[in-house]
């Protein structure tokens, strides 16, 4: 039973990682009906500027955190506004492929400024052991504190789409874009909040990631963009609450896979998932099932 | 330009010197550049100095291929130095069989690189300069069992590298063979930052260490993860954890209880080590780690074959056979790294030492030969 424990802590600190770049994915799917596959670079660029802040300039979490939030708001919106905008009336496809090679230009980019090796993240929050059930189960005060800033998050983006006016104008536009254009709402300012918003949300992940395994690299984006790619399907993607249960869900269930069955499987069992909810409810598990018309 | 007239000797390098295990590599080319620069000061060999053709294979073992290729066939190059990593090697390998390159790596040590792992054969045109996998995975199992008395050892390794599963194979068939258990064995994928729930189950089964056959990357993660779980048993690994990046990312406080075997030790008050460490520092103001001194060693070897060589410069494919029949003819070499003896399966017999990590310090601990 303890370590059944151990391992869902384990797993529910994964999933707040995937929960926080699943966000980012699923409010751009949901208002632009974009995959945005550069987003899992964001979050590594998110990373990098911490441990820039935090090496070269000495400040603590909290300033450092915000300041990659920021510097990730504009990246992201400069990212929509020479990438994806000037495609906003293409196929789909194209805006695919430009994410891709999006992605590939961040990763690139990064390893030519930064070098390609793995840099180690500094130590920023005193890292304590707490014990429970007679030692069996440790919590680490990092794993604390990345749940609590993931669930601080995802109580402020709630509030923002909630009872904001951005929030509300965010809403519409993925409503019915040219109705919500037609009701005055300015839907180019609105796309430009919601990649500035996922972006700060996949920059914060990329921080307590960071902070997490103290290892960051140019391409650390790449496996676990893919896996909130699968957690926002999975929960639905476009659905906010579905995003966080997807990537709670998928860091739990990789966690037991690799417990209780072979580390060799988690990444298999991740994509059979993405496959299986596909064929049984391509809506996602808190998706509705709306039939679009094509 | 024909091969004859040209003024130096191109020497191919095929290193490691981006992504996943670029510090390897890195390393190996500064260790390398220095000998070569000295003997080149020197004169160079038989009047002709030595050009290296330095490319990048990029931690990837296709690249790796390409690259020898590259070496082989467009630089035209006498011999090809590196990859650092076994797989990069093997498939590396290929590509020099068919061309008819010798190639050298300092640091391989999976045992199939130099054996064909079907027939048994040695690869003709396939070297090292470092000891293999069979004889470092034997003097940790043993190391484990007598010094540690370890009854019971748990296992994790990269399923991905030939160099893990190797070592991996070779430390369970000496331990067991030595009465003890391995009562786990775990495997993960390339990339894996997370080891959390293999070291949750790992720890259920009480080992009495535990056995990471893994490169610098992994090693840090994995004695960090493991301490903060609460587990304190000895953590034993190769020489992939010979690097400053596993203090660096385990953190100094939990680098402690750690072993693994290694090439060289800095610590070694032999002459010729502390001669190379201060000409090493006076030109990277660093200490040089193992994988430099095996790239230094590298330089000096080649030019030590070289020289032995006979090579007429008539035809570069008749020059590349005779180089090969010198390296295969090494005896006696020495190095900062120890005596080498190329023997008739192109590996290199040599001696290994055992390091222990107290607060993140490399303290000398044994020195075993083959």
């Amino acid at each position: 039973m303890t370590t059944f424990i151990q391992q869902l802590i384990n797993g529910i600190t994964l999933g707040s990682v995937y929960a926080l770049i699943a966000l980012g994915y699923t409010m751009v799917y949901g208002i632009i009906k974009l995959i945005n596959f550069a987003h899992g670079d964001v979050f590594m660029v998110g990373a990098y500027i911490a441990f820039l802040c935090v090496t070269y300039l000495k400040l603590g979490l909290l300033p450092a955190l915000i300041i990659s939030m920021i510097f990730c708001a504009l990246l992201g919106m400069l990212i929509e506004k020479f990438a994806y905008k000037p495609l906003r009336n293409s196929p789909r496809i194209s805006a695919l492929i430009t994410a891709i090679g999006v992605s590939l230009f961040l990763e690139n980019l990064m390893q030519l400024l930064m070098g390609a090796d793995s840099r180690v993240f500094p130590r920023l929050v005193n890292e304590k052991n707490y014990h429970l059930f007679h030692g069996k189960v440790v919590v680490n005060s990092k794993q604390i504190y990345l749940l609590i800033i993931t669930v601080l998050l995802m109580l402020l983006l709630n509030f923002i789409v909630k009872n904001t006016k951005i929030g509300k104008a965010m809403r519409a536009v993925s409503q019915d874009m040219d109705a919500a254009r037609l009701m005055g709402i300015n839907v180019d300012t609105t796309i430009s909040y919601t990649f500035a918003i996922g972006s700060a949300l996949a920059a914060a992940g990329g921080v307590l990631v960071g902070l997490y395994y103290n290892t960051i690299n140019p391409l650390m984006g790449v496996l676990p963009g893919l896996k909130a790619f699968i957690a926002a399907v999975f929960g639905g993607i476009g659905i906010i609450p579905g995003a966080m249960l997807g990537g709670f869900s998928l860091g739990v269930i990789e966690t037991l896979v690799s417990g209780y069955g072979s580390s060799m499987y988690k990444d298999a069992v991740a994509f059979a998932l993405l496959i299986l909810i596909l064929i049984l409810k391509p809506s996602g598990l808190l998706g509705k099932n709306i039939k679009e018309k094509v | 330009m024909s091969f004859a007239a040209s003024k130096t000797i191109k020497i191919g390098v095929n290193l490691e010197l981006s992504q996943a295990v670029a510090q390897y590599g890195q390393k190996e080319l500064e260790g390398l550049k220095l000998a070569i620069d000295e003997i080149n000061q020197k004169g160079g060999v038989g009047g002709k100095k030595i050009e290296l053709v330095i490319l990048d294979n990029k931690s990837d073992k296709t690249e790796a291929q390409n690259v020898a290729t590259r070496l082989a066939v467009r630089e035209k190059v006498l011999a090809i130095l590196g990859p650092a990593t076994s797989g990069a090697t093997k498939s590396a390998a290929v590509a020099a069989t068919k061309y008819k390159v010798p190639i050298i790596s300092p640091s391989a040590t999976d045992d199939t690189v130099t054996v064909d792992e079907r027939t048994g054969k040695t690869k003709a045109y396939v070297f090292r300069t470092c000891f293999n996998d069979s004889f470092q995975g034997n003097v940790m199992a043993n190391f484990a069992l007598k010094t540690l008395k370890a009854k019971s050892a748990a296992i994790i390794y990269d399923a991905s590298s030939d160099y893990s599963k190797g070592l991996f194979k070779n430390f369970k068939q000496t331990f067991t063979k030595g009465g003890g258990k391995i009562v786990a064995e775990e495997a993960f994928a390339k990339g894996e930052q997370d080891f959390s729930s293999i070291l949750t189950k790992i720890r259920d089964k009480k080992p009495d260490v535990i056995f990471a056959p893994v490169y610098y990357d992994e090693a840090g993660l994995i004695i960090k993860q493991a301490r903060e779980l609460g587990m304190n048993m000895p953590i034993l690994g190769g020489d992939g954890f010979d690097d400053p990046k596993v203090v660096e990312k385990a953190g100094k406080k939990f680098a402690n209880n750690v072993f693994f075997s290694a090439h060289y030790s800095s610590q070694d008050t032999d002459s010729k080590v502390q001669e190379f460490i201060n000409k090493f520092k006076k030109k990277y103001n660093t200490e040089p780690n193992a994988f430099a001194a095996l790239g230094y060693d590298l330089g000096y070897f080649i030019a030590d074959a070289l020289k032995r060589a006979n090579l007429k410069f008539d035809s570069i494919a008749k020059d590349r056979e005779r180089l090969k029949t010198a390296i295969e003819n090494t005896k006696n070499f020495v190095g900062v790294t120890g005596i080498v003896n190329i023997n008739k399966n192109h590996n290199a017999e040599k001696s290994a030492v055992i390091i222990e990590l107290k607060n993140g310090v490399q303290m000398f601990k044994q020195k075993l030969n083959p």
